[in-house]
């Protein structure tokens, strides 16, 4: 009898664990902002992490998902494995992902680059840059720009992979 | 204790690694901070713009770059919490205020539940004896549940 008791308060520890875990797992839409009248993407320009320019109108015609994330955000940390996955998936029909991070300073973010071997490009982030894309002020924060440079979408907080997903094939497609 | 049968091994083990699993869950995330020390934004706000009593020391406990981009207007900077070096930073901050300083610290990273600098910060400062500590409420970020709503903004450091 004493052992089913703790069996009993074990499976509630365990759901009442999972569901503070979960509570802020990426939600299907994940607070997609509706960009009416799809501007073109502020120009960037900034240093990657290997020194080299990265330049955003150099990927005209490529439909890019642009991440504004940084090491110490667990949602972001938790959608970058799928980035790559998506990168390597949609990579030859067009897709660049490309990384904004907003950490302090670089070494954290090349130590996190090695971890988590991401496969796109990634350069370090400012407040300019932030203030161009409407305010980077919580993390992460996702656009997704098809091939002619314009915004199609942006989402506010973690995302399901699936819509991203969904999205960056529709634009592969669109003429 | 006398040990139960091989297969009761297996489901005591099993209930101590769930037991462990939800008090490490709860131990480092900002949703166990007690609401008795939390502050909701509009009630912060209704705090500095009254003309009359204390007003808190406000301190942003996460990133830079959001803080350049928008902070509340007084308050300092001191780093994303999460880090040792910058609990050193905040413990050198305060350690000449008087222990019943009323102190505000917020960071507005990500969401509530997954803030990793929010209770350093406060478990630090109540370690080293402050007693009216209060952590500002976000539930999404800075951007929704302060920007957005149009309470006061600073920019620039």
């Amino acid at each position: 009898m004493g052992r089913k008791i703790l069996i009993a308060i074990a499976v509630f520890a365990i759901a009442i664990g999972l569901f503070f875990v979960n509570r802020h797992r990426a939600v299907p839409d994940g607070g997609l902002t509706n960009i009416a009248k799809h501007p073109l993407a502020p120009q960037l320009s900034l240093p990657d992490l290997t020194g080299q320019t990265l330049d955003l109108s150099a990927y005209r015609g490529k439909v890019v998902l642009l991440d504004f994330w940084a090491t110490w955000c667990a949602p972001c940390r938790e959608e970058i494995p799928q980035f790559v996955e998506l990168q390597t998936e949609y990579r030859d029909q067009g897709l660049q992902i490309i990384g904004i991070s907003m950490d302090d300073g670089p070494d954290p973010v090349r130590d996190f680059y090695q971890r988590f071997h991401m496969n796109y490009p990634v350069a370090l982030g400012n407040a300019k840059i932030g203030e161009l894309y409407g305010g980077v002020l919580g993390l992460p924060i996702a656009f997704l720009i098809d091939r002619n440079g314009r915004i199609e979408a942006k989402h506010i907080g973690a995302t399901d992979v699936s819509v991203f997903e969904r999205e960056v094939k529709a634009l592969l497609q669109a003429q | 204790m006398k040990l139960p049968v091989k297969r009761g091994n297996v489901v005591f083990a099993v209930i101590v690694l769930a037991l462990l699993s939800v008090s490490a869950v709860f131990a480092f995330q900002a949703s166990s901070t007690p609401v008795s020390r939390l502050i909701n934004p509009d009630e912060l706000v209704k705090i500095l713009q009254a003309p009359k009593g204390e007003k808190p020391l406000m301190i942003q406990v996460g990133s830079h770059v959001l803080f350049q981009q928008a902070h509340i207007p007084g308050s300092e900077y001191i780093g994303p919490a999460s880090s040792e070096s910058v609990i050193q930073q905040l413990r050198k901050r305060v350690e000449a205020l008087p222990r019943n300083r009323f102190i505000v610290i917020y960071c507005g990273c990500c969401p509530w539940g997954h803030c990793p600098n929010v209770k350093p910060a406060d478990d630090t400062l109540r370690a080293i004896g402050f007693t009216n500590i209060r952590v500002l409420y976000m539930s999404d970020n800075f951007g929704a549940n302060w920007v957005d709503k149009g309470y006061p903004v600073a920019k620039g450091d």
